[in-house]
């Protein structure tokens, strides 16, 4: 008897073995039909080749900063004073939010020396993406975002308020003492 | 069932269509299906609704045949649609105040749901297709705002798809997706047009799939009672109440044309008339009003991602309220405590539109002034959102689970034509 009920099934595991590729090709033929319609709102390729600009610091006076436009996003470029370095670096690290001494927030130049006046830092607040009130707003004398009141200090650390990180540094690199490469 | 004898083909064609493709059969059983007597006013927010979306979705695709997705080109485009354009002056305000008019609808279209106990067994389903609605309709309103690419459409953009930077790992790659570069820039503004033009039509297929739910198991009403007698207890949709929707839609619609041609840009924001500037935040962004109480909550919470679970959570609650609320009975009108806290809850939410429209330091009401800067203290919108946002969760989690279990309900007609005959002796 059991012969005959499975012989009109004819090996049901050479059955499910078809099954199972078929489906296993359907949904890798799938998957590789959906990624390039999902990839295309990835950044395309003249997007992501507007990548590196040269900014000239030298007219940039002492407490003055310059915004200028990388890739879409605004760089703060600030001349700082010995007042806003000093009070950069008498602050305690190991009480930020982000610890990260003053010099962290800086690359050093051609000759491996640090240049302490110039901050360069991503303008866009790290909580939701606005851009920050500068010229020694808030109240630790940096940044101010208006949309939901994080405050920066003057090397550009969240100090208080909503955002979770200090302002992003963009890679750059000193071409000379004033002339920089962002990107 | 004399009062609902169903289609039935007369002429020799539509004999022959019937069999072929049962079209008519299918608006006849449409529109002569029966309806509980005792619908009120607040029933007539679906067909509200309806006549909005498909006044959205015409004025939509005429904007759109002049309209023009480019950053250097779209705010242009809009003056010219209202200066240049035959009728756009007409045509681009009832687009916009449309928007707000059916986010006004849907609101209280919502809160009837609730009140009344609509999203109760048997209509789950109904009440969540309602939801996913609500969720593509304001994805579809935010990608519209941002489309005349003024300073408020820029940072309201920025600020939005910023939110989804919040999830850890894969923040930042999900942003620069969002926005085909590293800010919201044109390939931003081009998807948005793209996906703007096309949710709409999404919305109208699960509109019928919500229509389609109600028909299953029928209208509620505002006694929560089920019809027990067809004969009794209904009437068919048409005449009765195709004419009392229709006469509420001209009562709606004189509020909507009142906006359109004398106040058009009193739900706007005078910001969105400067052209965006992505290197210039505004120093007061604010979304349209009919996200406000969301975004009270985001800045409720003095935490990143804690803000944005709190705020996408707010709805994301809604979708188990058929399981949340466990009281037996569905109106609220028999459900003095409920009554009571609901009543509560609207007001919370409007309080967080308030606090939504506010700065977070603003005061509600000063106590005093600072001793030391003269500058006054008290109580601020910060924590006056956030009393809210508490209470506003506290109503679906807390307060509606355990009233089903506590609460003592008054009690309910025996049926809907008891409950609308006054000589009815228990309704004397």
């Amino acid at each position: 008897m059991a012969e005959t009920v499975s012989t009109p099934v004819e090996n049901p595991s050479r059955r499910d073995f078809i099954y199972i590729a078929t489906g296993a090709a359907g949904a890798v033929g799938v998957g590789l039909y959906a990624w390039p319609l999902i990839d295309q709102m990835n950044p395309a390729a003249d997007t992501k080749a507007l990548s590196t600009i040269e900014v000239d610091m030298s007219g940039v006076e002492v407490g003055q900063q310059i915004v200028v436009k990388w890739q879409g996003k605004p760089i703060f470029v600030r001349h700082r004073t010995q007042k806003e370095i000093n009070e950069a670096r008498a602050v305690d690290v190991s009480t930020l939010r982000d610890p990260q001494t003053d010099e962290q927030r800086l690359v050093v130049n051609a000759e491996g020396k640090y240049e302490p006046q110039f901050l360069i830092m991503i303008g866009i607040c790290t909580h939701l993406g606005c851009v920050p009130i500068g010229n020694n707003s808030g109240d630790y004398d940096g940044w101010f975002c208006p949309c939901h009141g994080s405050h920066y200090d003057t090397a550009g650390r969240i100090r208080k308020g909503p955002a979770p990180k200090n302002l992003y540094l963009p890679p750059y690199q000193y071409l000379t003492d004033t002339l920089i490469k962002i990107g | 069932m004399s009062s609902y004898p169903g289609y039935d083909p007369k002429s020799g064609f539509e004999k022959w269509l019937d069999a072929r493709l049962p079209i008519i059969r299918l608006g006849y059983d449409t529109f002569i299906f029966p309806t509980p007597r005792n619908l009120n006013y607040w029933w007539t927010f679906g067909a509200i609704l309806a006549v909005i979306l498909m006044s959205q979705i015409i004025t939509g695709i005429i904007l759109a045949m002049h309209y023009v997705p480019h950053v250097d080109l779209a705010f242009d485009s809009i003056q010219h649609i209202k200066r240049d354009v035959n009728f756009g002056w007409m045509l681009q305000p009832m687009h916009a105040v449309g928007a707000s008019m059916m986010f006004l609808a849907v609101y209280i279209h919502m809160f009837r749901g609730i009140y009344y106990g609509s999203h109760k067994s048997p209509r789950e389903v109904l009440w969540i297709v309602g939801v996913v609605i609500y969720l593509l309709m304001m994805a579809t309103g935010f990608m519209g705002y941002v489309l005349p690419w003024g300073q408020m459409s820029f940072w309201g953009a920025t600020v939005i798809t910023n939110l989804f930077g919040a999830f850890p790992l894969v923040g930042e790659s999900l942003t620069n997706w969002l926005w085909g570069g590293f800010a919201v820039d044109d390939p931003t503004l081009n998807r948005f047009f793209s996906l703007h033009f096309v949710l709409p039509f999404a919305i109208l297929g699960l509109v019928m799939l919500h229509v389609w739910a109600l028909h299953v198991p029928g209208n509620n009403n505002p006694t929560g009672v089920s019809v027990k007698n067809v004969d009794k207890d209904t009437l068919p949709f048409h005449p009765y109440y195709t004419i009392k929707d229709a006469f509420a839609i001209v009562v709606f619609l004189m509020v909507f044309v009142a906006f359109v041609f004398f106040i058009p840009d009193a739900l706007n924001h005078p910001d969105n008339y400067i052209r965006a500037n992505p290197l210039v935040t505004p120093p007061h962004i604010v979304p349209e009003w009919y996200y406000l109480p969301f975004y009270a909550m985001l800045r409720a919470v003095p935490n990143k991602l804690g803000g944005v679970i709190t705020m996408f959570g707010a709805i994301a609650v809604l979708f188990v309220l058929p399981w949340l609320d466990t009281s037996k009975v569905r109106s609220m009108r028999y459900r003095p405590l409920a009554k009571l806290f609901f009543i509560i809850f609207v007001l919370a939410c409007i309080g967080l539109g308030w606090a939504g429209a506010k700065s977070p330091t603003d005061l509600v009401f000063a106590t005093g002034t600072d001793a030391a800067t003269g500058a006054p203290v008290g109580f601020s919108f910060l924590w006056f959102a956030r009393i809210l946002t508490l209470y506003y969760y506290a109503f679906f989690v807390v307060i509606l689970p355990v009233l089903g279990l506590v609460e003592k309900p008054k009690d309910r007609p025996e049926s809907i034509q008891k409950s609308v005959l006054k000589s009815a002796p228990e309704e004397a």
